[in-house]
Parts: C-alpha cells; structure tokens; sequence
C-alpha cells in the first residue's frame, strides 16, 4: 500500500496545487483536502494513466448514494490506494 | 459553421472509433454579429470559440465512443493555445483523438489547422452523463446526421 499511497499523494500534489506534507494516508480527499469533483477528475486521469487501470468512479458513487458505501471508504487515501492494489491485482489475475 | 448557434462545425470528414481519431472541417463565415464586436474594424475568430470548435470536434468521437448512449460535456480545457490569428473566411480543419476514457469522464485532445499549418490546440476534459430527455438525444442524433456521422451504425 505505501508505494501507492506515495504515488497518489504525488499525484494529488502536483495535480491539486497541496504541499506534498499535508496529505497523509488518513486524508479524505474530499472532506479534508478539499478536492473538488472537477480537479477529482484530473487526479482520476492521473491515477488510470500511472497504473494502467480504471478506477470505477461511477460505481463509487452509485453505491455511496445508495447507501451502500460511505465516501471514506473510496476517497480516505489508504482505503483509494487500496482500492488501486485490487484494481492492479485484478488486471493481472 | 453558424456561429450564432454554436454549430462550429461544418462537417465530419473522418471518424475512425477503433482509433479514436475524428477530423472535423469548418469555415468561419465571413459576416457574423460576432464580428462586429470583435473587433470593430478588425474582425477575428475568437479563440473562446476555437475552443468549441475542437470540444465539439472530440465531444463528436466521444458520443460515438458511447455509441451515443450517453453525453459529453465539457469540464476542462488545458493547454489551450492559439497560435496565429483567424479571420473571417478562413477554411479550417480539426483532428481530435480520446486519451483516456475513464468512469464518467474522457479526456481528448484536438489540433485545428489552417492550410496545414496549426493554428490552435488543447486538452479536454469531458464529464460523459446522461441525456437530459430523450428528445434531447434525439436533437443530437439528427445533429449528427446534419454532420454526415454515420448514426444508424454508431448507436448502441
């Protein structure tokens, strides 16, 4: 998790204009960096570009807005870069 | 082009969906109420609508990408740069490919030429969303077709 964490935190910092200190793996994208849809979108780009994958915004977000997920289990930043492993593990099962 | 309508483009040349590439043609009408006010005695294209012009051209390729089941709306421009003037009369062509299609969202880019000789490109971003109405998709279709996109085989 730490190397994908680290390569969303450089992601995010550079996309998002955040000093690379502030963001910490217990960071909610949202809530606590205050990443809007748009720049999401830029950091989203960035992510499906660095690991080959695409992240399934819009599933997240049917299942937040059914209730079935909350928004830290997606967007906490240990929890995305988790995400982003099972992503990456499923590609190459 | 009908500038007053925001129809920038003239006419799909080429669309190529495996290769996500597409190419639009336009000419910049030589009257326009556009004109007069940009500038008096000087008229010029402005750049703000070169924009469209190459976010209409890739926003095409991307419905088709979709087979027009859902809409491209632009979110984001980078990039853009205008790299010589143009004017009224002016024949230009546009070349746009997808980058990148994501979860609800594709990221294009397009170059417009004059002649050969690029006089403007960019990045965009599109968020793809549902049609508000389906006459609303329809209005689209029928836009298309005004294009020459090949809609029958294209819709999903």
């Amino acid at each position: 998790m730490s190397s994908t964490f680290d390569k969303v935190a450089e992601i995010i910092a550079e996309t998002c204009d955040i000093p690379r200190e502030n963001i910490k793996p217990e960071s909610h994208a949202i809530n606590d960096l205050e990443i809007d849809s748009l720049d999401f979108l830029d950091v989203a780009f960035a992510i499906d570009k660095a690991f080959g994958i695409k992240l399934p915004l819009e599933q997240w977000t049917q299942e937040v807005n059914d209730g079935k997920a909350t928004t830290d289990q997606y967007f906490v930043l240990k929890n995305l870069s988790d995400r982003i492993d099972e992503l990456i593990a499923a590609k190459g099962a | 082009m009908r500038l007053e309508y925001f129809q920038m483009l003239d006419r799909i040349v080429a669309l190529d969906v495996a290769g996500r590439a597409v190419r639009s043609v336009c000419s910049v009408p030589r009257e326009s109420t556009v004109f007069e006010g940009h500038f008096p005695s000087y008229p010029l294209m402005p750049g703000v609508l070169l924009i469209e012009c190459m976010a209409q051209t890739t926003g095409w390729l991307a419905s088709a990408l979709c087979g027009f089941a859902r809409m491209p709306i632009m979110a984001g421009v980078k990039e853009g740069k205008f790299r010589t003037l143009v004017f009224p009369g002016d024949e230009l062509e546009f070349e746009g490919t997808i980058l990148h299609e994501g979860s609800g969202y594709s990221v294009g880019e397009c170059t417009g030429r004059r002649k050969g000789a690029v006089v403007c490109d960019a990045q965009i971003t599109f968020r793809i969303m549902p049609y508000p109405s389906p006459d609303f998709r329809q209005a689209m279709l029928q836009w298309a077709e005004r294009l020459q996109l090949p809609v029958k085989e294209l819709v999903k």
